[in-house]
């Protein structure tokens, strides 16, 4: 008896998806697909917000099971509004990005999901951190996530400029979702962004016929 | 899981045991290919729907409950009450949505009563939320939640994972395919009421027709800032049977042969009195 080749061992609503951060002079850009699906053939919510915001500049986004994933943002959002408050000051990008850690390790085998948490603080101003299923911690200048980003290693590898503007970085992060999400049958509806600088955090919508076309006849 | 001695007495811990389920599962697997497979609890194959109009929320449900092939009752009623302004569709295993929506509902009004305010929706979603993933998909509980409070209309599909998604129509059970075909095609942002209602019944209708699981009538419940109008039925199917037979029988259809009274002795052995202090 061969194991089944599903496309995600998630029980009930996964995120499937394309989730991406990527830093840039000045500020980062966190992405994602809006996809929600069940057992990999049936798209229970084509306008999911996979983006949560966990503090006035950082950003989280969810990948794998969506229960899971909403329940861990939810205490995550409830122990950093609790830690400013005790520090007196907005909490670090790493701070955030551990405490996600300490509830994905601390819980590894009751939970399925996996985050990647990008920001902005005064410390080190632009992070982009990943926490992967099993509760690994990891900084990168750019981190892509979720099973659509499989197919789009090769982009952004070949890609990536450190230090792009801001212009560039929106449109480096929706080439990649938008080729992700025209491969991945899990991923696709519309680009959400946001861009977190120290001013703000700027939520940008692309709607699906808005999206870049590669070769689409 | 610390070992027992076998000279402790261990009290059974309180709540939810999952022993079995983990056991179950892995029974699953190694009876072989799907072969065994363990008992189903009763569903109520369902469809149920909301939309979210101009002036509030409309929510929709059949009113089918079966027992694997038999209709056990033509006229169930699938939206339940949570609170004045907040109402709930339940779809799944037929007991979980009773009883998670009646826990609600009772946690909600004791809240009404110290806060003397109508909770909010948000307040209602978050609480199923919090119940269901604490219990690992085993409550098996779908389910739409509508209402109206001071920030305004709100839809929230609850999976019994715990996962909720604020939308501005959905549709849930068996039935979800047939009535979802439905919503897709006519939902408009800012419906009025008339057309909100039909939008509703039509794919109530469509998962009736659709599904073996769904049937009978549709209820509808329309929630706005003035209130609520729970219509029950709001359209009634149109394969209504008529009795053939009466089912009532006179008193004396069936004769007494014969009669025999016998007298039970009873035998007093103590007698106590207590006096109610009633100063």
């Amino acid at each position: 008896e061969h194991p089944k080749m599903s496309a995600s061992q998630v029980k009930g609503v996964s995120t499937g998806t394309t989730i991406l951060a990527v830093r840039f002079r000045g500020g980062v850009v966190i992405g994602s697909d809006s996809r929600a699906s069940i057992g990999g053939e049936y798209v229970s919510s084509r306008v999911i917000n996979k983006l949560v915001q966990v503090h006035d500049r950082i950003f989280c986004c969810m990948a794998g099971s969506l229960a899971d994933a909403q329940a861990v943002t939810k205490m995550a959002k409830f122990q950093l509004s609790f830690l400013s408050i005790q520090m007196e000051s907005p909490p670090l990008v790493k701070a955030a990005a551990s405490v996600l850690k300490e509830l994905c390790y601390r819980n590894k085998d009751e939970l399925q999901a996996g985050f990647i948490t990008a920001g902005w603080d005064k410390k080190k101003g632009p992070q982009v951190y990943t926490v992967s299923l099993g509760g690994m911690l990891v900084s990168q200048p750019f981190t892509i996530a979720g099973s659509g980003s499989t197919f789009i290693y090769g982009y952004v590898d070949a890609k990536y400029k450190p230090d792009m503007s801001r212009e560039e970085c929106m449109q480096f992060a929706t080439n990649a979702l938008a080729l992700a999400m025209g491969r991945d049958n899990v991923s696709g509806g519309v680009i959400h962004l946001v861009v977190i600088t120290e001013d703000k955090a700027e939520h940008v919508i692309v709607p699906g016929n808005k999206l870049p076309k590669f070769h689409d006849e | 899981v610390d070992m027992a001695l076998s000279n402790v007495l261990e009290l059974p811990a309180s709540g939810f045991n999952f022993e079995n389920s983990a056991r179950n599962a892995v029974l699953e697997d190694v009876l072989g290919d799907g072969k065994t497979k363990t008992p189903k609890p009763m569903k109520t194959g369902t469809t149920i729907a909301g939309v979210v109009y101009k002036d509030g929320v409309v929510l929709g449900a059949d009113t089918r409950a079966t027992s694997s092939e038999v209709v056990a009752d033509k006229m169930c009623a699938k939206i339940h009450y949570i609170a004045p302004n907040i109402y709930c569709c339940g779809a799944g295993t037929a007991a979980d949505t009773e009883k998670t929506t009646d826990l609600l509902s009772s946690n909600l009004t004791i809240f009404s009563m110290n806060s003397s305010r109508n909770p909010r929706v948000i307040m209602a979603v978050s609480i199923l939320q919090d119940m269901l993933f604490r219990y690992h998909g085993q409550i098996g509980a779908f389910l739409i939640l509508g209402g109206v409070d001071f920030t305004g209309s709100h839809l929230y599909s609850v999976g019994p994972y715990g996962s909720v998604n604020e939308v501005p129509y959905l549709a849930m059970g068996s039935g979800d395919h047939a009535a979802m075909g439905i919503l897709e095609d006519g939902f408009k942002p800012r419906l009025e009421l008339d057309e909100a209602k039909t939008l509703v019944c039509s794919a109530i209708h469509a998962g009736i027709m659709s599904d073996l699981g769904s049937g009978s009538n549709v209820d509808l419940c329309v929630i706005t800032r003035q209130g609520v109008d729970y219509i029950r039925p709001y359209q009634e199917s149109e394969f209504k049977d008529q009795r053939q037979g009466r089912y009532k029988y006179k008193p004396g259809t069936t004769p007494i042969l014969r009669e025999n009274v016998e007298p039970v002795e009873v035998e007093v052995m103590q007698e106590t009195v207590q006096k109610m202090d009633t100063a």
